[in-house]
This record gives C-alpha cells, sequence and structure tokens, in this order.
C-alpha cells in the first residue's frame, strides 16, 4: 500500500480507521501528560512505570487466564502503581537518590516479568501466545472498545487538568512554596502521577513496555523548544503527539513488516529532532544564527567607534581622512566599510571617507548604551 | 518597638536528617513588627529553621505557633520567599505569572485568579522596580531580577509576617538596596520579617532584630543589645572582634 492509499483508505477501512484514532489519541495523551513529567525532571519515571507494568500483565493472565486486554491492563495498572509507589517510598523514606531508585524498580519489575512471561510460554496453553506483544506493541490489535477507552480517559485527564491547573503550574514550579500556601501537594502530586500512569498503561498495547517513555517525553521535548508559556506547550506537546500517532500508523501501515510503535517513536523523534535545530527561540540553527549576526554587529560599532574618535577631532564632522588610516584598527575590512556605507554611516569618495551625521549620532548612542 | 504581640513562637523544636541534629531544641519568640536577620555559619540550620517553621520540612519535635494559634490555621498570615536557586528558571513562564502565584494561596482550590489577582500582581512588580519585565520570560531575567520577581510574589501575599532565604544572596548593590528599602516599609507597615542573612556587616545596618543559630540557638533580642563579639564568637567559634569592628 502507498502512503496516499493510505490515507484514502482511512475514511473507509474500519480496522485502518480505529487504529489511527487510537495512535492519535495514545499520542495527545502522552504528550500532555508527558510536558508534566519532563518539567517535574521526572523524565524517567515513565520508563519506569511502563516496565514495572509488565509483571502486573502476566499475573493477570496467570490469574484469569484470559487475553482480554482490559484485564491485563488492569493488572498492568495494579502493578505500575505499586512501582510508582515503590519508587517514592524508597526517595523519601531511604537516602537513594531518585535515579537509583527509578532504575531499581525498573530492572526489578521487568526482570520479573520477563521471568513470569517465560514460565507462561512453557505452559501447556494454547492461549498462551500473544503476552509479548506487550513488550514491543502491537496497533493492529487495537479494537473499537480500546479506543473508546482511551478516549474516555482522555477526556476525563483534560477535565482534571484544567480544573486544577493552577495547582498543577504551580506544584511543577515550586512545590515547596506551594506547601507554604497550604495546599495539599502530595494529593496533587499523586494525582499527577495517577495519570501518567494511566497513560503510560493506556499506551503499552499500541507501543510496548519497552518504548512507551519515548511516547511522553519526545513530544513534549520537542514542545518545549517551541514556547516559553506552559499551556503553549502542552497543547504542542498533544498535537505532536497525536501527529506522530497518525503519521507512525500512516507509515507502518504502508510499508510491510513495520511494527508500528517503533515506527511512531521514531517520527515523535523526528519531531524533535527537528525542534531542536529549527525553532526560533531555542533551536541551534538560529542560536548559530543569532551569534554570528551578534559578532558582526559588534564589529562594525568598535570600526564605527574608531572612527568617531577620529571625526570628532574635527570641527566638521564630515571632513574627510584617508581610508588608510583605518588600517592601523584591527577588525577594520573592505566589507565593512561597506555595510557602513550602507546604513549611512559613512561616505565613501575614492580613497577617502568622512562620517555623516546619521553615523555620528549612532556613535554617540553607543557611549551612551555602554 | 512594641514587644508587647509575639508574632511568631517556636517551642522545643528539633530537626534531624539521618540521626545527625540539624536544629536542637530551639525556643524563639520574634516579637511584631520586627525586622530579623537569623545569622550563623554553613549548617547552621539556618533555612532548615525557617522551612520547618513552614512546614516544608517536617520537625521530629517541636511547635510554632503564629500569633498565639497554630500554624496551620494562621497559614494566609505567613509569606515565603524561597532561596533563589531552588527552582528552576527555565521554567516555561513569565514573571508576571510568577507574581500571580502569590495569589493563589487566598484563592484556595480551583478558583482561577482574575483581574482584581492581576492588578495586585502588577502592583507588586510595580513596588520591586520590575514591572517593565511582566512579560519577561522568567529566564530571560537577571540574578537580581528573579529574586525581586520572588519577592513581588511574596508582597502579593500581603501576609503579615514574612519568611526570606537569603534574598541578597548573588545580587548587585542596587538590587540590594531596592530589597533593603522594601524590607524596611513592612516593617513601617507593622509586619514581621525573618531574614536568613549572610553578611554580618550589614547586620546592624539593615536589621533591629537578630538570632545567632548554630544548631542550638545562642542568642535572639534587639541588634543594639546583643549583636557583639561575645555572641558572634559563640556562633562562629573563632574570634570576631577583626572582622566586625574594621
Amino acid at each position: 500500500m502507498e502512503l496516499s492509499d493510505y490515507f484514502s483508505q482511512l475514511f473507509s477501512d474500519y480496522t485502518l480507521r480505529t487504529i489511527t484514532l487510537g495512535t492519535a489519541i495514545l499520542g495527545a495523551i502522552c504528550g500532555m501528560l508527558g510536558s508534566f513529567a519532563v518539567l517535574r525532571k521526572q523524565s524517567l519515571l515513565g520508563d519506569a512505570i511502563s516496565h514495572a507494568a509488565l509483571p502486573g500483565i502476566a499475573i493477570a493472565f496467570l490469574i484469569t487466564g484470559t487475553k482480554d486486554s482490559n484485564i491485563l491492563l488492569l493488572g498492568a495498572l495494579v502493578s505500575g502503581l505499586i512501582g510508582t509507589f515503590w519508587i517514592r517510598g524508597m526517595i523519601t523514606k531511604t537516602h537513594l537518590k531518585s535515579d537509583t531508585a527509578l532504575g531499581l524498580v525498573l530492572s526489578l519489575f521487568f526482570g520479573f516479568g520477563m521471568l513470569l512471561l517465560t514460565f507462561i510460554q512453557k505452559q501447556p496453553n494454547a492461549n498462551q501466545a500473544g503476552l509479548d506483544k506487550y513488550l514491543f506493541g502491537q496497533a493492529a490489535t487495537l479494537v473499537e472498545s480500546d479506543v473508546m477507552l482511551m478516549a474516555i480517559v482522555t477526556g476525563i485527564c483534560l477535565v482534571i487538568m484544567l480544573l486544577f491547573w493552577k495547582e498543577f503550574k504551580i506544584l511543577l514550579f515550586d512545590a515547596d512554596y506551594t506547601k507554604t500556601l497550604g495546599f495539599n501537594t502530595r494529593f496533587i502530586d499523586v494525582l499527577i502521577t495517577f495519570f501518567i500512569v494511566l497513560a503510560i498503561v493506556l499506551g503499552l498495547q499500541t507501543v510496548g513496555v519497552v518504548l512507551m517513555s519515548a511516547m511522553l517525553l519526545a513530544p513534549a521535548a520537542a514542545a518545549r523548544q517551541w514556547t516559553n508559556k506552559l499551556s503553549v506547550m502542552i497543547v504542542l506537546a498533544a498535537i505532536f503527539g497525536a501527529f506522530s500517532g497518525v503519521f507512525g500508523t500512516a507509515i507502518s501501515a504502508s510499508q510491510n513488516n513495520l511494527s508500528t510503535g517503533p515506527v511512531i517513536v521514531l517520527v515523535a523523534g523526528v519531531f524533535v529532532v527537528v525542534s531542536f535545530v529549527f525553532s526560533p527561540g531555542r533551536g541551534i540553527l538560529f542560536k548559530q544564527l543569532r551569534k554570528y549576526q551578534n559578532r558582526r554587529d559588534l564589529k562594525l560599532q568598535k570600526t564605527l567607534q574608531f572612527m568617531f574618535d577620529i571625526a570628532k577631532t574635527h570641527e566638521n564632522i564630515s571632513h574627510p581622512h584617508a581610508i588608510k588610516i583605518l588600517n592601523n584598527f584591527q577588525g577594520y575590512t573592505r566589507a565593512s566599510l561597506k555595510e557602513m556605507e550602507e546604513k549611512e554611516w559613512v561616505k565613501v569618495r575614492g580613497q577617502k571617507w568622512a562620517m555623516t551625521e546619521k553615523g555620528y549620532d549612532a556613535a554617540v548612542n553607543l557611549y551612551k548604551n555602554n | 518597638m512594641s514587644d508587647s504581640k509575639i508574632a511568631i513562637r517556636v517551642d522545643d523544636l528539633t530537626v534531624a536528617y539521618n540521626f545527625k541534629p540539624v536544629l536542637w531544641d530551639i525556643d524563639l519568640e520574634v516579637p511584631e513588627g520586627v525586622l530579623m536577620a537569623i545569622v550563623g555559619p554553613n549548617g547552621a540550620g539556618k533555612s532548615t529553621l525557617i522551612k520547618s517553621i513552614l512546614g516544608i520540612i517536617d520537625p521530629i519535635a517541636g511547635s510554632v505557633s503564629i500569633y498565639g494559634k497554630p500554624y496551620d490555621k494562621q497559614r494566609k498570615l505567613v509569606a515565603y520567599v524561597p532561596q533563589k536557586g531552588s527552582v528552576d528558571w527555565d521554567f516555561p513562564t513569565t514573571a508576571l505569572d510568577v507574581v500571580m502565584m502569590g495569589t493563589y494561596g487566598k484563592l484556595g482550590w480551583i478558583k482561577r485568579p482574575g483581574a482584581k489577582q492581576k492588578k495586585a500582581a502588577l502592583e507588586a512588580l510595580e513596588k520591586v522596580g520590575m514591572l517593565p519585565f511582566k512579560s519577561r520570560q522568567i529566564s530571560q531575567l537577571s540574578g537580581g531580577q528573579q529574586q525581586r520577581v520572588f519577592l513581588a510574589r511574596a508582597l502579593v501575599q500581603n501576609a503579615a509576617i514574612y519568611f526570606m532565604d537569603e534574598p541578597f544572596q548573588g545580587v548587585d548593590a542596587t538590587t540590594e538596596i531596592a530589597i533593603i528599602n522594601i524590607l524596611k516599609e513592612l516593617r513601617k507597615a507593622g509586619k514581621t520579617v525573618v531574614v536568613v542573612h549572610h553578611d554580618l556587616q550589614t547586620v546592624p545596618e539593615y536589621f533591629d532584630w537578630v538570632t545567632f543559630l548554630n544548631v542550638k540557638k545562642i542568642a535572639t533580642g534587639p541588634v543594639k543589645d546583643i549583636f557583639n563579639d561575645d555572641n558572634l564568637t559563640k556562633t562562629y567559634g573563632i574570634n570576631y572582634k577583626v572582622a566586625v569592628n574594621q
């Protein structure tokens, strides 16, 4: 299938539509909540939580014997939450740093989950196969009820976020201060974390345990580059996430044997790279350009000052001087003289230059500003 | 100065990290309307004292009362200026937005700030001379400007008691003078101001009340009575005569 076929079939093909809608919603909610994780400097939390969800899936299967994704994801939710509280407990009760706590929970839970998965695969049970799809995700298994669930959770999350917008914002910026204002910071914190866990669990079926954290972080990291406003950042992250979902699905559907999860993550990665390079305020490209521009301006200004010091010794500021005397001044070039002429700071006649009124004023202002 | 009313009262406050006491059995009474410096060497527990009074750190023992009632019931009377370095200044927000946060406490849960809150925030920015920078992204402010924004955020709370953690750290002379003038204005308006302070030279000039702290409370009282070599030596462990009298 060609990419154009994908878009023409998008509205007629039920499966394609379901999957696309699912990945788009997932991208949006992950982008939204990922912004919180990034701004709280808890980028790795998502990674730990998603890995911590794996044993929950296996245990839910062992207990119920079904492959109903809702039941398995409920298991993932429970073990993801347990992992999260372990991390929080370790950080507050022991003196371990948060990265140590995150790393410990991530590897312990994931190891245990893998152990259970291999155990399940050795069971003589025809129903066992397919649990490993939660490792790397399989968007093709999304059905309408999964998408409905995602939509409902996203809706609730949106309402909660709008309701507690002010509280979320202040907690993200300055948690200690928030406490002194009388807000229950633990409640706000648990609320944010709970929704992050929920978003991760919803994404497991599509993107999988291993890559899930990229879904949270990439859209948020990209969005941060384009704005200095929290609300804009969250909206942008949601949009980037949703587009990653749609494009990722489109690319993987139009090429055979490309699994959707990794492609979605790669598309999100492209958003990140483009943002890092091309965003006007913080992007590498414009930063470099501005640096170059500043350096050139400075060189011109220094030359102007040098000329000013010569010109002001004469009663008539436009008294012509030989260009030769500029050669003593470091930083002077023919090009800069031409540029100054374009700015109408000086007039050049043959081998002589003369300062203009405009150039004189510009030089005086330079002195004032320094 | 009226010492009839006690603004802050701390009883038997003890804080420990890792079994090591950081604050040991602190009793403290701060009368209303004073501008008080907390001084002591690094690691003396100055910031910890403020933070445990404000409930940011849980003490292992002790109690705090504000105007005779438990702190929990009096939060709206208290404003806090944290150390500038305690937050990420690259956070996507503007100076005005940060100052608006000072109004959140009185608004309570869910309610959004409106025109009234915005007006108060603009006035506070004006007071600290930061009005022209109201729309500036906070990472593009200088250290002194960031400190002023933090001060404005506390001013907007319109509290009776202000706690400030090293407001003069890393600011230039102009900002320092601007800040101390505001603190003196607060005192004139009858507010109580408690400042963690590092520069001993300026204590007599800036403050009228002082607490010497080094894990234990060494002394507390009017600067003119107790700011002397004896207490400085007790607090810092070395003879301070030379440094202060120069």
